[in-house]
């Protein structure tokens, strides 16, 4: 039997391509990254008429095959069957929007020049007649000899007629090459479309423009923004403890299981610690990772997005970013990796990179325990009030931090790809519920599995360096002083010391390394001997602390100083993981956790000697 | 004669007919591409809630530019 045959989807970005993609494939669909480069690959199979399979690949938006972006390279090249992991496509189906035929016929009348055959989807008919255009597709069938197909994909309108065209031996366009410039191509459209594109010339209010008068309004916009951002928030912070509590409670009733069924010993040990541990500390993030996409997806399908941008843009081009990084990093304000993860929707691989890059610093919610830890060590007698307001002052500090970064990347990076900006503003159009449920399956998937094996490994690394060489001891405490961890916690002790640390937090920063909230159960083991989840027992050890000359431990200028350490360094395994994956190499990957980790030394080192002069 | 006017000078919902523009090539590239053509009709539509950037209608699609870059891309004079 032949080979399916395979089909690729071009058209410009946001001509509802991933719709039609996702309503041709279902969940028969891979997304991985093209090798080399950081564009995501979507491949997909789905069935014709007569029962054939038949392959998708859904390309790059473009706006051009003369590329401008990383993105549409990899359109042309795989369009000219250059690229050697992606075999050249047998036919191409042609996404065009009925609003803007001219525009994006230029796309689709390069891709007719390439010798490939083609079907045109001619999609969003319904918002174009809203606008009062109006496609007459047979004329262009007639015209350009291959099928013409009208459709509104996000509705699944028109899906019988496009799998007609599937199931067809497909035919190339009867178009003659342009030659010339741009404005030679508009021309030889407009030929083509002549008497075939109806405009009634009336000036209405669409329904998108009059949700555009609340929703980009001066005042109502922001009002609106900030609603939905703090609805968003809620939903992170409360909602998702309930999910994550199951979740947590699921792996701890697992180690319970294995620990009353296996003998005492270091296979046991691993297995519930390293690898139920592990894997839990994974899983963990998956209730806001799918909130987060969720309301994504939401923003992203309704077109509200854009309008994010457009009302954000202002604000994040002083620092070289533009509007669309604004949700990505707003995200890592509850977790940097769905943070990420989401700088997908920025075209500009530039963008993408300063926006990972930084986004990091952004006050994740697994400081949380350790800023509170910490806070309430620093001041024991300080009122709520004293304590909010540093803990607002550590979210301005990686705010702050954010911007700066941000800047500092914009002047060093080359520039390689051209820094307009053009953002699209498309009509809005109502959710559709399957497109954001496959996105979120999509980015959980990617997730459990990508980051998942790396941070598997490393918590597996972690858990031995925390339990071997072993003692005879008994004691918690006196076994993870012994370990290679307590050890490299020892060995980094004049390092830190004029951080103001000792060994024992010493141990706590390396255990970090994993994830931030470690620190607090790390502690616990240290100063008591055993996890306590009696916070107060640990807090009173800790605040009971003394060093060699008799001060507390955990004074002011010590604690101020692990707070800014912890705004910067680069504590969490998974971040790594899914930077590694996001830019598709290791170097970004490093460079973010060495230039966070030396920033955050020096700000503590800084924080810890100024300190000096002002607190004993 | 007067100076030509950039399409940011235009008032909310007034359209023009597009000129010269005077931007790098590549900049100028995309936007020919994305059909901003000397002779074309572009409209603003609006500023955002800040002043930058600018939304304009071209052919059916609305984009948004930013004040500089939009700045450079003139008017034809009537």
């Amino acid at each position: 039997m032949n080979s399916p045959r395979t089909f690729a989807l071009v058209g410009n970005p946001n001509t509802g391509k991933t719709t039609l993609f996702n309503a041709l494939t279902g969940l028969r669909q891979k997304v991985a990254n093209y090798p080399g480069v950081t564009v995501e690959k979507k491949t997909g199979t789905g069935r014709n008429r007569h029962g054939e399979a038949f392959a998708v690949i859904d390309l790059p938006g473009a706006y051009s095959l003369e590329p401008k972006s990383p993105d549409e390279e990899v359109t042309r090249a795989v369009l000219h069957g250059e690229r050697p992991d992606t075999p050249r496509p047998d036919a191409v189906i042609c996404l065009v929007d009925a609003g803007n035929l001219e525009r994006h016929l230029y796309l689709a009348t390069q891709v007719m020049e390439l010798d490939l055959p083609v079907i045109v989807v001619v999609n969003k008919t319904d918002t174009a007649e809203e606008r009062g255009v109006t496609v007459a597709t047979k004329k262009l069938a007639e015209r350009l000899g291959v099928p013409v197909v009208p459709m509104q994909a996000n509705e699944r309108v028109g899906m019988e007629a496009l799998q007609v065209a599937l199931s067809a031996e497909p035919v190339k366009a009867n178009w003659k090459p342009v030659e010339g410039d741009t404005a030679a191509r508009y021309k030889a459209i407009g030929k083509l479309i002549e008497g075939a594109v109806a405009r009634d010339g009336e000036e209405r209010l669409t329904p998108s423009d009059r949700w555009d008068g609340v929703l980009v309004h001066p005042v109502f916009g922001w009002l609106v923004l900030l609603g939905i951002l703090g609805g968003l928030f809620f939903t992170l912070f409360s909602l998702a403890g309930y999910p994550m509590d199951l979740i947590d409670g699921t792996f701890g009733w697992l180690s319970s299981q294995v620990e009353a069924r296996m003998a005492d010993g270091d296979l046991r040990a691993l297995i519930t610690e390293g690898i139920i541990g592990g894997v839990g500390g994974v899983v963990i993030f998956l209730p806001q990772i799918l909130i987060l996409f969720f309301f994504i997806g939401l923003m992203e399908n309704t077109g509200y997005l854009a309008r994010v941008s457009f009302m954000m843009d202002r604000l994040m081009a002083g620092v070289g970013l533009n509007g669309k990084a604004f949700v990505p990093l707003l995200s890592s304000y509850a977790c940097a990796i769905p943070g990420i993860m989401a700088t997908r929707t920025m075209e500009s691989a530039r963008d993408r990179l300063i926006t990972t890059l930084v986004a990091p610093i952004t006050s994740c919610s697994a400081r949380l325990p350790v800023y509170v830890m910490l806070i309430a060590l620093m001041l024991p007698v300080g009122t709520a009030g004293q304590k909010a307001l540093v803990m607002l002052g550590l979210y301005v500090l990686s705010i702050v931090g954010v911007y700066a970064f941000a800047y500092v990347f914009n002047r060093t990076l080359d520039r390689k790809e051209q820094t307009l900006f053009v953002l699209e503003l498309p009509a809005y159009q109502r959710p559709s519920w399957r497109e954001i449920g496959l996105q979120m399956y999509d980015r959980g998937k990617i997730f459990l599995r990508r980051a998942g094996t790396v941070i598997l490994g490393l918590s597996i690394v972690l858990w031995a360096l925390t339990t071997y060489p072993k003692t005879d001891s008994e004691d918690g405490s006196e076994q993870l002083a012994h370990s290679a961890a307590g050890r490299m916690g020892k060995a980094i002790e004049p390092v830190i010391e004029p951080l103001g640390y000792d060994w024992k937090m010493g141990i706590g920063l390396v255990a970090s390394f994993a994830a931030r909230e470690v620190f607090v159960s790390t502690m616990s083991i240290i100063y008591t001997g055993e996890e306590q989840d009696e916070e107060k027992t640990i807090r009173t050890s800790m605040a009971a602390e003394k060093r060699a000359d008799g001060q507390p431990a955990y004074n002011v200028r010590t604690c101020l100083s692990l707070l800014v350490f912890y705004v910067f360094a680069m504590q969490c395994l998974s971040t790594v993981a899914v930077t590694r994956r996001e830019t598709n190499s290791w170097k970004w990957a490093i460079l973010q956790v060495v230039y966070l980790t030396g920033f955050a030394y020096v700000a503590a080192l800084a924080t810890y000697q100024i300190g000096g002069f002002f607190l004993s | 004669m007067d100076e030509p006017r950039d399409i940011c000078q235009l008032a909310d919902g007034e359209e023009a007919l597009l000129g010269d523009m005077n931007l790098p090539e590549a900049t100028g590239d995309r936007l020919r591409e994305m059909g901003l053509l000397p002779g074309a009709t572009v409209k603003l539509i609006r500023r955002a809630p800040l002043g930058c950037p600018i939304e304009f209608e071209l052919g059916g699609s609305r984009l948004a530019l930013r004040r500089a870059d939009a700045a450079q891309i003139f008017a034809q004079q009537s």
